[in-house]
Formats: structure tokens, C-alpha cells, sequence
């Protein structure tokens, strides 16, 4: 039973995971731009809420109103003023230009906020649980935080399969030159999908600050657990990345079971073996 | 009837400026203070690590963001061989560099699966795994550290001067041989291969270059260089901790800034950034973790306005090269070449 119950955890936290993934995902299928600032732009949101909840005396979820259209404007600006003059076919300078975002971020946020660690309080409902069946208990917040992660994994999914702005997307990411030709301009279409992107970055970063502590220097740990969701579940595929993301947080809290030094470790390792094995990743997209 | 020369004007002038420099500089003992002679080991670390990093991804295109679990492994193996096998510590340096390049074959085989951008994570997931692994290890500290201990310090040599003076020439050698060691791969037919891969991978690759095979070749070589490296880096600190060992900040933001700075690309690119780095850095120092920022914001401007660096625009303006490696026809009459096959 105690089995259970660690890998009932590690699966409600996998939801946090994919919500890390799903903007990496997002951006690379459109632009084919890996984002070393991703985890930052997490702990950046995480920032902003506390400032928020702070600021305005509401709690973490409702600040959701006003951090997700922050992060949103931030993603667009971003994209518009620097990230698009990084693409092209040279790899470097995309990937360089967010790795330097990202010592920028994570030293900014120092300067500002100090290396104190954070936390937003959500009040009572940190706490509430309820027995779904002998011996196994639920949070609640950790199953809302699930919940959320479905949801937005199956909004992106509508998104980009149902939407004109979707359409968009897909229409960019297979071919942009022609995109271009047809009277799409790519270069909201890319700030459209970094805004989005980091709406989804808001909400991950809302949750994260509700379950943990945060400090500046955390995000590159989050980049990574996102990255290792997309690559687990296969590249381009939405639900793979949300089962990639529950097979992290398992693992992880199998290894954290065993050994607390091995939790890290142990999603880690099974990330590495998935890579040996199944390089393509566990559900990749099928092709055509 | 020609040949190919490496050599130009400009190369012959820099090649005996840097040969006049490196007597200098072997001769800082008898002109620097401990001071001095500190900072500049220092500054030769980091010129070796930002060319290793700089042949991995400016020439092989392999944009790694994870070179800090070879410099961790250096100096990992170094406490590893001197504390727990009684090793010298000038052989366990040169132990570091052939374990590092065995280390860096499966890492290789398994990050080689990861194209591109998502290559550079996946190498720093496996620093991340090098780093959690190194905290685990309880007869090297754990994850607080250990220090050297003094006995084998203070046996290194008679007094603590001559000590600091090995040090400092160790640096200067491992420092010039890993650069004498890129210059020759880069005038090798590999080094051609790979100035072909860093101007065009495809047109490489068609022109019948195993792209693939040189990239691993690469990667194994700067895996020798840099755990070597780190493992003189941590004799120099004389304490290791899984965070400093494995720090991204340390052992990549910083070489990858210097780098991209100086010209990514190009032999003399980290030789200038190095230099900018400790110039701003000792101006700067008071400055904190702005500082940082600052260089972050400096490489962003580069890469977007100067992607071939400080030494990338004067290289261009006026055609210099301060080592030969460019490869040009040089015609001959034909009557200096009697009998000769035209």
C-alpha cells in the first residue's frame, strides 16, 4: 500500500512535469527553438505570483489572472524584440542567446529577490486530502495541479488542431517559407506561440511555488525535468509528453523512496536508459 | 606545379609573439608575486578550457552545455587517486585526461541519439548525473567536499614557493600542449574535415566527410583535454565539492561567454575573450552577481551583432591569422621543378 501510495504521487506530480514540457515542446515544434531559459522563465513566474499574491492579498490560483497575461506579454516581447533575429539555419545562436537569458534571469531575480528561498501560500487547501480507498489519500491541491495539466495539454491539443491560430502553427513549423508566401507573418506567429508558451510557463510556476520552495537558482533543474518529459514520451507528441512527464515524477519518487539521495538520480537514470533503448522516445509521432 | 602553405605574414608575426609571450610567461616566477602568478594559472585554465569547448562546438557543431562533468571528473579522479590510491598528483593529472576520454565514449554513444539544441540539454543532464553521483561517493566527502590533504601538498615539493611555482608551470604547460594539440588537429586532414563541417555540415558530408565519426572523435579528445584540465584546476583550489566540481556557471557559462566574446570559430577567439573576461572581471569583481548579468547581456549583443566575435572583425577588417591554419596554393615556376610531374 505504501507502494501505491509513493507512485500515486510521483504520478499527480508528473502533471507538474509536463506543464514544464509542454511550452519547451510547444516552441520547438513551431520554430525548432530549444529554450535554455525555460526553467528560469518558470522560477520568473513563480516571482511574479508571489509579487502578486503579495502585492494584491489574493492567493496563488486566483493571481493566475493576472500572471499568466504577465508572462504571456513577456513571452511576445521577448520573441519580438530578440529571439527572432536568433533564427535561422545557424543552431548557435538561438541556443546561446537563451543560455545567456538564462544567467541573466537567474542573476537578475538575485540582485531583486536575494538566494532566500520563497514559497506561496495557497491557505487551508495545502492540506485538505481525502481517502480515495483504504489507506491511499489524496491531496487536493496535488490532484487539481493534475487536473490542470490535462487541461492544458488538451487545450494545446485543440489549439493547434482546431484553431486558425493553430493552423497557423502547424502551417509554420512544416514549411516557413511557404507559410510566409500564403500571408502568414511568421514573426507573430513565433511570438504567438512564445506567448503561449509562457502562459503555460505561469501556470507551471504557480504550481511549482505552491508545492516547493523556490529560489533563483532553481530553474535549470525544471528545463531539465521538461526536457526529459518531451524526450521520454517522443518528440512532437502532446499526450506522450504528459505520459513522459508521469514516468519522471514515478521514477523519481520510487528513487526517493529507496533512498532520498537517489531521487534526482533515478529520474535521471531512467531518462538515460529510455535514450539507449528508445531514442525516438515512448510514443513519437506518427509521421504523416 | 603548387604546394599548400599554412603560413601567411600575419602568422609569422603572431607565431613569434606568441612564442616570445610563452617565454615570458615561463619566466613569471622570476618577475610576478604569488598574486600575479595565481591569476595568471587561472587565466591559463580558462584559455584551455574555452579552446576545448571552442573545437567542440565552433568547429565539430557540437553545442555542449555539459563540458563541467569533465572538469568535475578531473578533479574528482585527481582527490579520487591521490587520496584513496596514494598517487602523485602531477600523475594523476595525467591519468585524468585518458579516463576522461574513456568516460566520454559512452556519454557519447548515448547523447549522440539528441540532434541540435537538444543535444546541449542532454549533456547537461549528464553532468547532472555526474554531479549526484559525486555526492554519493561518502569516502570523498559526500556532498560537503573534501579537501587535499596537507601531507601530500606539502610533499609535492621542498618549500611552499617552489610548490606554487610547479603549479603555475604545470598550467603553462598543460595549457600550451592542449593548445599545440588543437593547432596540429586543425592542420591535420581531420582538421580540414572538421573547417569543413564548421563552414557547411551538409556540403561536408557530400563532399564524403564521416561527419559523425569526426564529432566523436572531437568529443573524446575534449573529454581527455578537459578532465585534465579540471583535475589541475582543483589541485590549484585544493578542495572539491560536488557544486563547485560540476558548477554550469563556472565551467560553461563562463567558457561559453569568453568564447562567443573572443570569436567562436577561430583558434585566437578564446585567447581574446580570456582576456576581456579577466580584464572586466578585475574591474568588475565588486559588482556581484551583476556582474554576471552583465556578461550575459555582452554575449547576447556579440552573438546577435558580431556572431564571429572580437576576433572574428578584426580577422576579417584586416586578413590576420595569428596561427597558421588557413590552407592556400602557393604557385611555383614551373622550371624550378625539373623532371617534375606538373
Amino acid at each position: 500500500m505504501q507502494w501505491f501510495n509513493v507512485i500515486l504521487q510521483g504520478v499527480l506530480i508528473g502533471g507538474l512535469y509536463a506543464m514544464f514540457a509542454a511550452g519547451l515542446s510547444l516552441i520547438f515544434g513551431v520554430m525548432r527553438l530549444v529554450n535554455i531559459a525555460h526553467g528560469d522563465l518558470i522560477v520568473l513566474a513563480a516571482y511574479v505570483a508571489l509579487l502578486v499574491t503579495q502585492g494584491l492579498g489574493v492567493d496563488p490560483l486566483t493571481s493566475l489572472l493576472l500572471v499568466v497575461p504577465i508572462m504571456a506579454a513577456i513571452g511576445y516581447a521577448l520573441q519580438r524584440g530578440l529571439l527572432n533575429y536568433t533564427l535561422g539555419d545557424d543552431l548557435l545562436p538561438p541556443l546561446l542567446v537563451t543560455f545567456g537569458l538564462s544567467i541573466i534571469i537567474q542573476n537578475g531575480l538575485l540582485e531583486l529577490f536575494t538566494a532566500d528561498s520563497r514559497k506561496l501560500q495557497a491557505g487551508a487547501i495545502e492540506i485538505q486530502t481525502f481517502q480515495v480507498a483504504q489507506g491511499i489519500w489524496i491531496g487536493v491541491l496535488p490532484l487539481i495541479q493534475f487536473a490542470v495539466a490535462v487541461a492544458v495539454i488538451a487545450g494545446l491539443q485543440a489549439l493547434f488542431y482546431k484553431t486558425a491560430l493553430g493552423r497557423a502553427f502547424r502551417a509554420t513549423s512544416d514549411d516557413q517559407a511557404v507559410a510566409q508566401l500564403m500571408g502568414l507573418d511568421t514573426r507573430h506567429v513565433f511570438a504567438m506561440a512564445m506567448a503561449l508558451s509562457l502562459a503555460i510557463i505561469a501556470i507551471a510556476g504557480v504550481f511549482l511555488a505552491v508545492r516547493t520552495n523556490f529560489d533563483p537558482a532553481i530553474g535549470p533543474a525544471r528545463l531539465i525535468f521538461g526536457f526529459e518529459a518531451v524526450i521520454i514520451g517522443g518528440l512532437g507528441n502532446m499526450w506522450g509528453t504528459l505520459a513522459g512527464g508521469v514516468i519522471l515524477g514515478v521514477s523519481q519518487a520510487i528513487g526517493a523512496q529507496i533512498d532520498p539521495g537517489w531521487q534526482l538520480l533515478a529520474g535521471h537514470i531512467v531518462f538515460l536508459a529510455i535514450l539507449a533503448v528508445r531514442p525516438q522516445g515512448l510514443f513519437p509521432k506518427v509521421s504523416g | 606545379m603548387s604546394r599548400v602553405e599554412h603560413a601567411t605574414r600575419s602568422s609569422r608575426i603572431g607565431v613569434t609573439l606568441i612564442a616570445a609571450a610563452f617565454v615570458v610567461l615561463a619566466l613569471a616566477p622570476f618577475w610576478g608575486e604569488r598574486q600575479t602568478l595565481r591569476l595568471l594559472a587561472e587565466v591559463f585554465t580558462f584559455v584551455a578550457l574555452a579552446s576545448l569547448w571552442n573545437l567542440l562546438a565552433g568547429y565539430a557543431g557540437l553545442v555542449s552545455v555539459g563540458q563541467q562533468a569533465f572538469v568535475g571528473l578531473g578533479g574528482y579522479l585527481l582527490f579520487a587517486l591521490v587520496i584513496l590510491l596514494d598517487v602523485h598528483p602531477i600523475a594523476a593529472i595525467l591519468i585524468a585526461g585518458p579516463i576522461g576520454a574513456l568516460v566520454a565514449v559512452p556519454v557519447a554513444a548515448l547523447i549522440f541519439r539528441l540532434r541540435g539544441a537538444y543535444f546541449a540539454i542532454g549533456t547537461w543532464v549528464v553532468a547532472e548525473v555526474f554531479r549526484l553521483l559525486a555526492s554519493q561517493i561518502s569516502v570523498l566527502g559526500g556532498g560537503s567536499g573534501i579537501s587535499l590533504p596537507a601531507a601530500v601538498v606539502i610533499a609535492m615539493a621542498p618549500s611552499r614557493q617552489l610548490r606554487e611555482f610547479e603549479i603555475y608551470w604545470l598550467a603553462l604547460a598543460l595549457t600550451a600542449i592542449v593548445l599545440g594539440a588543437i593547432v596540429a588537429l586543425l592542420r591535420s586532414r581531420h582538421g580540414l574535415a572538421l573547417t569543413a563541417i564548421r563552414d557547411n555540415e551538409l556540403a561536408a558530408q557530400s563532399n564524403g566527410i564521416d561527419v559523425t565519426r569526426i564529432k566523436f572523435i572531437v568529443f573524446v579528445l575534449t573529454g581527455f583535454g578537459t578532465a585534465m584540465i579540471g583535475a589541475l584546476i582543483f589541485l590549484m583550489k585544493l578542495r572539491i565539492s560536488p557544486d563547485t566540481a560540476f558548477s554550469v556557471n563556472d565551467w560553461t557559462a563562463f567558457v561559453i561567454f569568453i568564447t562567443v566574446i573572443g570569436g567562436i570559430g577561430r583558434i585566437e577567439g578564446p585567447i581574446i575573450g580570456t582576456i576581456v573576461f579577466f580584464v572586466l572581471r578585475q574591474a568588475l569583481a565588486d559588482l556581484g552577481s551583476l556582474y554576471l548579468l552583465m556578461m550575459g547581456a555582452v554575449a547576447i549583443v556579440v552573438m546577435l551583432w558580431a556572431p564571429k566575435g572580437l576576433w572574428g572583425l578584426i580577422a576579417e577588417r584586416f586578413g590576420w591569422q595569428a596561427l597558421p591554419l588557413q590552407r592556400h596554393l602557393v604557385l611555383t615556376p614551373k622550371t624550378e621543378q625539373p623532371g617534375g610531374k606538373p
